[in-house]
């Protein structure tokens, strides 16, 4: 009880610490003070306590996208194991549902950009969408061939590869952790997909979906979009963490990752431009293309040394 | 008679020594010398007619030739030039807009100040094309202009730029109260620039001859701000590629630039250092030797970053073949100063249409390689920003010699009547033409003023065909061109 109590609180505000990190990280390479890492928790805040400005042109689909969104990424949340331990809802194949809780998130965020009849955000909606249809099968091919090699369907498998598939496993384990975080970068709109410090409305891709959405509105998007951040870098840390850990140690160790990641997302802003947009695709295709290598050592994995 | 006065930068010609040509002579006239124009603008002529005035530069021997035409109150249109020479499409336009003469066949006869609302754009029929509006106000902090982009998904095939949402009547105001407040208000990023043209203009109008020390502090205070400028658009164009480093880096550095000026005059953009009859604060030894100090700090942050950028290939491989003007099209269109030079045409008017210090401190034009892309745009500044450091150390050493000349002589002279002057100053985006006209009183009857941008702005448009919609705010920064100055 008192573990998916801390898992809880894990998931409600260790987003706001990662990306107060990443910007003190990103302070800390501009030479600059930069603000406190609870800014962006103050931030949150300050947006619920302010009222919201709708649109004549929008519908209801603007009014409730926010809230779709946002409890459909807490409910995706439920089948992610998080610091220590399964899945709140640890069910086989739960990573069906939670890739397309995530999508219908997505899904709802987009229609709600494309409501408001602008032209920005009708943009950003297209870019969003053409990313997400890249993005989603290599997560797939990924992680289900994981839990093909481990005979386990539930994402608890992900912390099993590490030790069972030998030196397979390790190269999995690599070549998996990029995968993940090249869908960071894209999913939670990073450098060098995505600029989520630009005003130019021309250039963004979420920052402009949600340009019309106000008060707490625009404050459940943002919560949303880094819970998302921290539920893709928590598959990441499952990967990493030993099983044979105690809690405590493993929830000290999961927090570390996190924060890792935070770290090395703000020096990959500061230190690298922004890809051009039509070059994007390539980027992720990178995932793509690790994915299919990751499948072909499981065939190996499977296969060449007798399986699992 | 000859068809042209040709006269030199800020020197007074007799209004009357003009050549007053039939529209169709001055038309012939122009064609045959197929020179670049600097000005072509309207003046009331009395009873309904309107004179108008033509100025063209011969940059290669730095002449300017002046002529003009007159229209009798019943002539209300004339034969474009536009079609001959591309690069009077926005002269006509502006003329068209003030006066109410039609050039016949012009392409494009757009308004380039007033009447925005009525203006019907271009349309492109097609399902697969969509349009994509900005402005005129705009999200960050930056001036009023409507953009209007003619995609096909992600790609540009057209972008129409409207102006004028900053139109002040400068031209109008300046003859109500000439002042050099006034001056230095009209483009906020070019105060040193305006001013060193409204000055100069002033004090040829009324012959006065200024110091030695006035004219180098003017000189090095023009640097200054060329310097600011470049290296804060060198951040800005970081900032928008998302290179945080470089744009913080260049950021600070700018500070450090500005806030010398700031030293010498009380405002970080030169406000009120420039004074018809010299300038309004002198420069002691001691600041001298804290500038030199500070330009060797900025040289080195400047090289440093920049090097660093262009070293990494995520930065070269958005500004490489991004938003490219090519060296044909410049000309055609007839682009000026920094955007110029990035495609290749090496106009700079401190050189062209040099004073006597270029002479003296040996300042010579160096080339530029540029082909046109944000990358030649970026390279530009850099190079713009190392010469211009190296000019302020030279005309401030230089500036000692002459420690006990006054700053400031008496400008209490009387104007000069029936007088016509023209005064170019190389800003950092590139020529400031200041152009006065005194009537039989003395008083001045016609002032006008071209901007660098208001040749430079179709450039950008051509800049983004077929570029990203999403490149289209890296083109802008990289032209970095002024409304206020378009607008007037």
């Amino acid at each position: 009880m008192i573990m998916k109590l801390v898992n809880l609180i894990i998931l409600l505000f260790v987003p706001f610490l990662m990306m107060g990190v990443i910007k003190k990280t990103k302070t800390f390479w501009a030479g600059k003070k930069g603000p406190s890492i609870l800014q962006p928790l103050y931030d949150f805040i300050r947006l619920l306590k302010k009222d919201f400005v709708i649109s004549r042109t929008t519908s209801a689909v603007f009014k409730i996208a926010p809230v779709v969104n946002f409890a459909a990424v807490l409910f995706a949340a439920m089948f992610v194991p998080l610091a220590s331990g399964s899945a709140l809802i640890n069910v086989p194949l739960g990573l069906i549902i939670f890739a397309y809780t995530l999508s219908l998130g997505k899904f709802v965020s987009l229609i709600s950009a494309m409501d408001t009849g602008s032209s920005f955000e009708g943009m950003g909606a297209s870019r969003e969408a053409c990313f997400t249809t890249i993005v989603e099968p290599a997560f797939f091919i990924t992680v289900a061939s994981i839990m093909a090699l481990t005979g386990n369907y539930t994402f608890d498998s992900l912390s099993s590869i590490l030790s069972s598939a030998g030196s397979y496993g390790i190269l999995i384990t690599i070549f998996a952790v990029i995968i993940l975080f090249i869908m960071i970068l894209t999913e939670a709109s990073r450098v060098p997909v995505d600029d989520p410090a630009t005003h130019l409305e021309l250039t963004m891709i979420h920052e402009v979906m949600i340009l019309d959405n106000s008060g707490s509105d625009l404050a459940l998007f943002s919560w949303a979009n880094s819970i998302k951040m921290l539920l893709i870098s928590s598959l990441i840390a499952n990967m990493l963490i030993p099983s044979s850990l105690g809690e405590w140690m493993s929830i000290l160790l999961y927090l570390v990752i996190m924060f890792a990641i935070s770290i090395i997302i703000g020096t990959i802003e500061s230190g690298m431009a922004r890809i051009r947009m039509s070059h994007v695709f390539e980027f992720i295709f990178i995932m793509s293309s690790l994915a299919l290598v990751v499948l072909s050592l499981i065939v190996a994995g499977m296969f060449g040394t007798g399986g699992t | 008679m000859t068809n042209w006065l040709i006269t030199k930068n800020n020197k007074k010609v007799n209004l009357l020594d003009i050549p007053a040509l039939s529209i169709s002579e001055l038309r012939d006239a122009i064609l045959i010398e197929k020179k670049r124009p600097v000005a072509f603008f309207g003046k009331d002529w009395g009873n309904g007619a309107t004179r108008l005035f033509v100025v063209l530069a011969d940059d290669i021997n730095g002449d300017l030739l002046v002529s003009s035409a007159i229209f009798s109150s019943d002539e209300k249109s004339y034969e474009c030039l536009t079609q001959d020479i591309p690069a009077f499409h926005i002269f006509e336009r502006e003329f068209y807009e003030q006066f109410g003469i039609e050039p016949l066949n012009h392409p494009w006869l757009k308004p380039v100040r007033i009447n925005q609302d009525k203006y019907e754009f271009f349309n492109m029929d097609g399902d697969e094309v969509h349009q994509v509006a900005v402005g005129p106000i705009h999200a960050g902090v930056i001036e009023p202009g409507h953009f209007r982009f003619m995609c096909n998904g992600e790609t540009v095939y057209h972008l129409e730029i409207m102006l004028g949402y900053q139109h002040r009547g400068i031209e109008e105001l300046i003859l109500k109260s000439p002042s050099n407040q006034l001056a230095e208000s009209i483009c906020g990023d070019s105060v040193i620039a305006y001013n060193t043209a409204y000055s100069q203009v002033m004090e040829t109008l009324k012959g006065i001859q200024i110091s030695n020390k006035a004219q180098l502090i003017r000189k090095a205070a023009l640097e200054m701000e060329r310097a600011a400028i470049q290296i804060g658009d060198m951040g800005a164009v970081a900032g928008d590629i998302a290179y945080a480093m470089g744009a913080a880096v260049f950021g600070v550095t700018r500070t450090l630039v500005i806030n010398t000026m700031l030293e010498w005059s009380g405002s970080r953009f030169g406000r009120g250092l420039i004074n018809v009859g010299g300038v309004n604060f002198d420069i002691s030894e001691d600041e001298i030797n804290l500038t030199l100090k500070t330009l060797d700090k900025v040289a080195k942050d400047v090289d440093r970053m920049t090097k660093t950028m262009l070293k990494n290939s995520t930065v070269m491989s958005r500004l490489e073949k991004t938003g490219t003007v090519s060296s044909e099209k410049a000309k055609e269109i007839g682009l000026v100063g920094m955007a110029a030079k990035a495609s290749g045409i090496p106009l700079d008017s401190r050189f062209d249409f040099p004073d006597k210090w270029m002479k003296e401190l040996n300042f010579e034009k160096k080339p530029f390689n540029g082909v046109g892309d944000v990358n030649s745009r970026f390279k530009l500044r850099y190079k713009e920003v190392k010469e211009s450091l190296a000019m302020i150390r030279k005309i401030l050493s230089t500036l000692k010699e002459f420690k006990d000349e006054p700053i400031l002589v008496n400008s209490n002279t009387e104007v000069q009547k029936d007088a016509f002057v023209i005064s170019i100053v190389e800003g950092w985006r590139g020529e400031v033409v200041h152009i006065a006209m005194t009537d039989g009183n003395g008083n001045l009857s016609r002032y006008k003023i071209k901007d660098p941008s208001f040749n430079n702005w179709y450039g950008l448009a051509l800049a983004v065909r077929n570029n990203g919609v999403s490149d289209f705010p890296l083109c802008n920064k990289s032209f970095n061109l002024s409304y206020s100055g378009n607008d007037l």
